[in-house]
C-alpha cells in the first residue's frame, strides 16, 4: 500500500503545472502551430526575457467555463479569446481585473472597457467554395439542401456568434430561422477547429468561418478556391478581447501583455496566422490578398449588455429548433 | 464450527466491496444532494433523453438483428479461419472507442471509402454525424458482442438434437421452429438488454460523431453542463436523471442476461448435416464475409492512414502514452487488488457480493461517478490535481463486473477442489494465497490484467471532465488533435493507442498463460 | 486412542451417530453400504464436518472444535491430493510447514521420505509427469514426514489397477505400523479391507457400529451388510 500512495503523492505533483512567468489560457487554433502563438510567444518573450506559456483550451466560451471551474485555483494570469457576446458573463464570475493601460485602437466602433481589451475583430460568414452558387441569405439557406457545419454556442464564440447574428436580423422570428436550418445542418461541433476541419474535409458544403478566412488560403497556399458568401442580412461583427484574471500573481507583467498585445509587434502578426483585422492596423497597412475579400454593407453586433441579455433566450431557442 | 472451515477469510473481499458500494453509493449521493431542479428540464434535455434512450434500442436491435445470421453461418460452417474470426469478434472490447470511431469516418464518412466508391455509381456520399453515425458506431462495437452471445446459445444445444433431427430429415422450416427459435427466444433478450444498457452510457461515441443537439446522449449532456457551462447543479440533475435510466436497465440486463461473452469453447464447431444446399451455403458465407468487413475495415483504415504519422509523432502525444501508461497501470493493479478478494469472498458463498458488485458496475456511468467525485473533491482540494488517481479509479470500476465474471469461476474450482488438502496441512491465510491461490490463477489474473489495462489505456470519459489543459491520455491527446485539425498526427496516435491497448493486453494474458499448468 | 462420544455429525440435512472407540495403533476397515455416511464418518474426525452434539476426543484430549490442520490427523482424499503447480519435494515439504520455508534438516526429512516411498530422484517433477502410483506414493510420502497419530484413507487408490492397489495398501501398512499411528480406511472392497485392517466398522442406517473384528465382520455379516456385498 505504501507505493501506492507514494505514487499518488508523485501523480498529485506532477499533476500541478510548472509554474512559468506568465500564463495564458487561449483557443486551440491561436496556440496551433500556423497560428499566433508560436510568433508572439516568441515576440514577447524577447521584449519582457520573461517565460510566457500559451496554453490552448477548446474555444471561446469553453475557455470562460474553464476558467469559472477553476476559479480562483486557476494557474492562469490572463485569458485571450473572449468575445462581447461572452464579456458580460465573465464580469459575472467576478474572477477579471481591469486592466491598466490606455488603448489606442482603429476598431469600427468605439471602445471603453476597463477590464477586456480588444486584439483583433471580424465578420462571422459562411465559407465554401469558390464559384459555387450557394444561398445568400438565411431564409434561401434553409430552403436549400445546402449542408453547413456549425459550432455549438454553448462551447465555441463562432457558435454564439451565428446565434446572435440571427437574432440580430430575425429578432422574435430566429426561432422559425432556426427550425429551417434544423435539416441543413451536418453537425454541430465543440469548436471552430473541428469545424473547419471537417469543412476541408469535404463534411459539408459551407463552414461557419470569417470573411477573412479565405484569406488564409490565399496567402498561406496561395490557393483561391474558398470563399467568403456575402448575406443579405448584414454580417454579425466579432470582438475578440483578452483580460487579466485578479488571482494572476503577475498582474505587472500581465498588463505589459495587455499593452504588448496592441503593438505593432503583436498587431502584424494577426493578420496573416488568427486571419482576423488587426485591432491597431499596422504601419504597413494590411497585408496583400485582404482587398479581395468581402465587405459586409450591413455590420450587425449587439453591445456586451445586450448580447448577454440575449443570450439565455437565444440559446434555448436554438436548443429547442435543433432538438426536434 | 457453525459453518465449514475454510483456508482463507472473506473479510478482505466484503471490505472490497464495501468499499466500491461506498465509493459509487458516495457519488451518486453527492449529485443527489448537488443537483438542482431550478430551471427544470428543456426542450433539449428532453430530447437528449429520448435521444439517449432511442439510439440504445435501436442499437440493440440492429447489434442483434445482424447478430442473428452471422452467429448461425458461423454455428454451422467450418472453414479455416474460424477459429481466428471467433476471436477477433472479441476484440472490439478493448479496442478504444476513438481509434475505432477515426476507423469508421474513414471508412463510412463524406469522403471516406464507401462514399467514394458510391461516387462512381453517382450515389451521393455517406452522412456518418449525428444519429446515424452514433448508430453506425454502437453496431460496429456490439454486433461482435451479440454474435458471441448468440454462437454461445448455439453451442448449447446438445449435439444429440442435430443428430436426431438429421435422423429425421427435418426440413429448414422445422428446423427453425425446434431448435432456433426456442434457443433464440433463450438468448436474445439477454443481449439485447446488455447492448441497451452499455450503449446508453454512451460517451466517447456520441462526443466525436454526435454533440449537436439532436444526437446528445445524457452521459454526454453532463459532459456540455460541465465543460460549456460549468453548471454543477444541471450536470448533477442529468447525472440523476442517468442513474435511473442505467439502475433500469442493469436490473433488466441482470435478470436477463446468463450469457457471457468470456466463455471459452466458442470455437468448437458442432458437426451439422442440416442446410447443404447451395443457397444456404451462399448466404452464410455472404452474412460472414461481410461480418468480417464490417468489422476489420475501419481496422485497415486506421492501420493505413496511421503509418505515415506514427514515424513523426509530436512530443505531446508520447508524453500522453506515458500518461496512459501510468492510469491504467494503477487501475489495473486497483482492480486486482479489489476483485481478488471479492472473488475470494464469492466463493465462500457470499454470492450477494457479486450481484452488488456486478450491478454497481453496470448502473455506474464513469461521467456520473465523475460528477459525484467532483463534487465531493471540490471543497476539500483542487480535483484537477487528482486527475491521475481519479482517472484510474473510475476505470477500475468500470472493469471490476468483468474482473469478477472471470475470477470467479477459477477461485471457486480452486476452493472446492483444493481447500480440504490445504486445510490438513494448515495452509492457509497468506501461504494458502502465495502457494495455492495465485499460481493455479495465472491465467485469469493475466486475462483480469490485460482486459483491465487495455480498457483503460484506451479509455476517454471521466478524464474529459478533470483534464488539465497541460495533462492528457493518449485518447483525450487524440480527440484534441482531432480538434486541432491535426488529422496526420491524430491517426498516427491513434495507431499507437491501437497497438499500446492491443499489445499490453497481449502481454499480460500471454504471461499469465505461459506460466499456467494445466 | 480415538473417541467418539455420543457424537452427531451434521453433513446437511443428514445425521450420523457415533459412540464408539478405536484402539491406538489399530488398523480399521470403515464398511457400509453406498450412501451409508463412511466418508462423513471420515470427515467428522478430520475436522471437514462439524460434531453437533456429542465431543471428539484423541487421546483423552478433546478435539472436537479444532482446526483440521491442528488435529492429530493426515488424510488421503479420493483425488486432488497433490498441488499439481509444485514439485514433488514441495508437495512432500508442506507437510512439514505450510509455509514451504525449510531447513536443511528438514530438506534432509522431504528427501527420507520420497526415498522410503520408492520416488528418490523424482523431487523436481511434477504431479502431472507421473504414473497414478507414483502420485499415490508421493501422498504417502508427505503423510510419512506429517508424522500424525492417524492416518484416514477415503479410498485414495480407488483409481488404480488391482495389483497396483494391493501394491499401495501394503506400503501403507508398513509406514502406518512403522510411524506407530492408527488407520482408518474407507472400504468399499472386502479384499482390500482383509488385506490390511484388523478392525472393521459398519456404518448404516444412520449409525457407526463399535469397531469389531474385520474377519468376522465379513465373515458373518449382518443383513444389511449382506445384501451390500451381495
Amino acid at each position: 500500500m505504501k507505493t501506492i500512495a507514494g505514487v499518488a503523492a508523485v501523480i498529485t505533483i506532477t499533476g500541478v503545472a510548472q509554474a512559468q512567468d506568465l500564463t495564458i489560457y487561449t483557443y486551440d487554433s491561436f496556440v496551433s502551430e500556423w497560428g499566433p502563438g508560436p510568433k508572439v510567444e516568441a515576440a514577447f518573450e524577447a521584449e519582457c526575457g520573461c517565460d510566457l506559456a500559451l496554453v490552448g483550451i477548446e474555444d471561446g466560451a469553453a475557455l470562460l467555463a474553464r476558467v469559472r471551474l477553476e476559479g480562483s485555483r486557476s494557474d492562469a494570469d490572463l485569458v485571450l479569446g473572449l468575445d462581447t457576446n461572452l464579456i458580460g458573463a465573465a464580469r459575472e464570475t467576478g474572477l477579471f481585473a481591469p486592466h491598466g493601460i490606455e488603448p489606442e485602437l482603429d476598431l469600427p466602433i468605439a471602445w471603453a472597457d476597463e477590464i477586456f481589451v480588444p486584439y483583433d475583430w471580424g465578420f462571422f460568414a459562411f465559407v465554401t467554395e469558390t464559384g459555387q452558387n450557394r444561398p445568400t441569405n438565411f431564409q434561401s439557406l434553409a430552403d436549400s439542401d445546402t449542408s453547413i457545419i456549425i459550432q455549438d454556442p454553448r462551447s465555441s464564440t463562432p457558435g454564439l456568434g451565428l446565434l446572435m447574428w440571427v437574432k440580430a436580423a430575425y429578432g422574435d422570428e430566429a426561432l422559425g430561422v432556426w427550425e429551417g436550418l434544423a435539416d441543413n445542418i451536418v453537425t454541430v461541433t465543440k469548436g471552430w477547429s473541428e469545424a473547419y476541419g471537417l469543412f476541408l474535409e469535404g463534411e459539408a458544403d459551407m463552414v461557419l468561418s470569417y470573411t477573412t478566412s479565405p484569406a488564409y488560403h490565399l496567402i498561406a497556399e496561395e490557393d483561391g478556391s474558398k470563399m467568403a458568401v456575402a448575406f443579405d442580412e448584414g454580417h454579425y461583427m466579432q470582438i475578440e478581447v483578452a483580460a487579466k484574471l485578479a488571482s494572476s500573481d503577475a498582474p505587472d507583467l500581465a498588463d505589459s501583455f495587455l499593452e504588448f498585445m496592441l503593438s505593432e509587434a503583436f498587431q502584424e502578426i494577426i493578420p496573416t496566422t488568427n486571419w482576423m483585422y488587426p485591432a491597431k492596423i499596422p504601419e504597413a497597412g494590411l497585408p496583400d490578398g485582404f482587398d479581395t475579400l468581402i465587405t459586409p454593407q450591413n455590420p450587425l453586433l449587439f453591445s456586451a449588455e445586450e448580447a448577454d441579455a440575449l443570450r439565455d433566450e437565444a440559446l434555448s431557442e436554438w436548443l429547442t429548433a435543433l432538438s426536434r | 464450527m457453525a459453518d465449514r472451515a475454510q483456508p482463507l477469510s472473506a473479510r478482505a473481499g466484503i471490505w472490497a466491496a464495501a468499499g466500491v458500494a461506498a465509493l459509487i453509493f458516495g457519488a451518486f449521493a453527492a449529485v443527489i444532494w448537488r443537483a438542482e431542479a431550478g430551471r427544470g428540464l428543456g426542450p433539449s434535455d428532453w430530447a437528449a433523453l429520448r435521444f439517449t434512450v432511442v439510439q440504445a434500442a435501436l442499437s440493440a436491435l440492429l447489434s442483434v438483428g445482424f447478430a442473428i445470421p452471422v452467429a448461425r453461418a458461423l454455428a454451422r460452417r467450418r472453414f479455416p479461419g474460424r477459429r481466428a474470426l471467433i476471436a477477433v469478434m472479441g476484440a472490439p472490447f478493448i479496442l478504444p472507442v476513438i481509434v475505432a470511431v477515426l476507423g469508421l469516418i474513414e471508412v463510412f464518412g463524406r469522403s471516406g471509402w464507401v462514399s467514394q466508391a458510391l461516387g462512381f455509381l453517382g450515389v451521393p456520399p455517406l452522412q456518418i454525424y449525428g444519429f446515424h453515425g452514433v448508430i453506425l458506431a454502437h453496431v460496429f462495437f456490439n454486433l461482435p458482442l451479440a454474435t458471441r452471445l448468440i454462437l454461445q446459445g448455439w453451442q448449447e444445444v446438445p449435439a444429440e438434437r442435430f443428430r436426431l433431427a438429421a435422423q429425421l430429415g427435418v426440413d429448414r422450416w422445422a428446423m427453425t421452429r425446434l431448435i432456433e427459435i426456442p434457443m433464440l427466444r433463450k438468448v436474445v433478450p439477454g443481449a439485447l438488454a446488455v447492448i441497451f444498457a452499455i450503449c446508453l452510457t454512451s460517451f466517447a461515441v456520441a462526443l466525436i460523431l454526435g454533440g449537436g443537439p439532436r444526437a446528445t446522449t445524457i452521459e454526454l449532456a453532463i459532459y456540455q453542463a460541465f465543460r460549456f457551462d460549468f453548471d454543477l447543479g444541471r450536470a448533477a440533475l442529468l447525472a440523476g436523471i442517468q442513474i435511473v435510466l442505467t439502475t433500469g436497465a442493469a436490473v433488466v440486463a441482470l435478470r436477463l442476461g446468463q450469457g457471457d461473452s468470456f466463455g471459452g469453447g466458442l470455437d468448437r464447431a458442432v458437426r451439422r448435416w442440416d442446410a447443404t444446399s447451395r443457397l444456404a451455403r451462399q448466404i452464410d458465407t455472404l452474412w460472414i464475409l461481410l461480418g468480417t468487413v464490417f468489422l476489420l475495415l475501419p481496422l485497415l483504415a486506421i492501420t493505413l492512414s496511421g503509418l505515415p504519422g506514427l514515424a513523426d509523432l509530436p512530443s505531446s502525444v508520447w508524453q500522453a502514452a506515458a500518461t496512459s501508461l501510468l492510469v491504467a497501470t494503477l487501475s489495473t493493479v486497483l482492480v486486482l487488488l479489489l476483485t481478488l478478494p471479492m472473488a475470494v469472498a464469492i466463493a465462500f458463498g457470499r454470492d450477494r457480493l457479486v450481484e452488488v458488485s456486478g450491478f454497481l458496475g453496470l448502473a455506474a456511468s464513469p461521467l456520473v461517478i465523475g460528477t459525484g467525485l467532483f463534487v465531493l473533491i471540490r471543497p476539500v482540494a483542487d480535483p484537477m490535481a487528482l486527475v491521475i488517481p481519479v482517472t484510474a479509479g473510475v476505470n477500475a470500476l468500470t472493469v471490476l463486473p468483468f474482473a469478477l465474471r472471470i475470477l470467479v469461476p477459477r477461485v471457486k474450482d480452486i476452493v472446492e477442489g483444493q481447500s480440504r488438502l490445504a486445510l490438513t496441512l494448515g495452509i492457509t491465510g497468506q501461504n494458502f494465497v502465495r502457494l495455492v491461490l495465485l499460481p493455479r490463477m495465472r491465467a485469469q489474473l493475466g486475462f483480469t490484467a490485460g482486459l483491465a489495462t487495455a480498457l483503460s489505456i484506451g479509455d476517454l470519459g471521466v478524464i474529459t471532465l478533470f483534464a488539465d489543459p497541460d495533462i492528457a491520455t493518449l485518447p483525450l491527446q487524440i480527440y484534441r488533435l482531432m480538434g486541432a485539425y491535426r488529422m496526420e498526427a491524430a491517426a498516427g496516435a491513434s495507431l499507437l493507442l491501437l497497438i499500446l491497448s492491443f499489445g499490453t493486453f497481449w502481454l499480460l494474458d500471454r504471461g499469465g498463460r505461459g506460466h499456467a499448468e494445466t | 486412542m480415538l473417541r467418539l462420544d455420543d457424537a452427531v455429525i451434521a453433513n446437511g440435512a443428514f445425521r450420523l451417530q457415533a459412540d464408539l472407540e478405536i484402539p491406538a495403533q489399530s488398523k480399521v476397515a470403515v464398511i457400509g453400504p453406498s450412501g451409508a455416511g463412511k466418508s462423513t464418518l471420515i470427515e467428522a474426525i478430520a475436522g471437514f464436518l462439524p460434531v453437533e452434539t456429542g465431543h471428539l476426543l484423541w487421546n483423552g484430549r478433546e478435539i472436537t472444535n479444532d482446526h483440521p490442520s491442528t488435529r492429530p490427523v493426515a488424510m488421503l482424499f479420493q483425488d486432488g491430493n497433490l498441488f499439481q503447480h509444485l514439485t514433488l519435494a514441495q508437495n512432500v515439504a508442506l507437510g512439514l510447514h505450510p509455509d514451504l520455508r525449510l531447513s536443511p534438516d528438514d530438506q534432509k526429512k522431504v528427501d527420507a521420505a520420497l526415498d522410503r516411498v520408492g520416488l528418490a530422484g523424482f523431487e523436481r517433477r511434477k504431479p502431472a509427469d507421473l504414473s497414478g502410483g507414483q502420485r499415490s506414493r508421493a501422498a504417502l510420502a508427505r503423510v510419512l514426514v506429517q508424522r500424525r497419530g492417524m492416518l484416514l484413507l477415503d479410498e485414495p487408490f480407488a483409481a488404480l489397477g488391482p495389483a497396483l492397489r494391493a501394491e499401495m495398501l501394503d506400503l501403507v501398512s508398513e509406514l502406518v505400523s512403522e510411524t506407530s499411528a492408527t488407520l482408518l480406511m474407507v472400504s468399499h472392497d472386502p479384499q482390500d479391507a482383509r488385506r490390511i485392517t484388523n478392525l472393521a466398522v459398519l456404518v448404516a442406517e444412520g449409525r457407526a457400529a463399535k469397531p469389531v473384528d474385520t474377519e468376522q465382520l465379513l465373515n458373518n455379516p449382518p443383513p444389511v451388510l449382506r445384501k451390500y456385498l451381495g
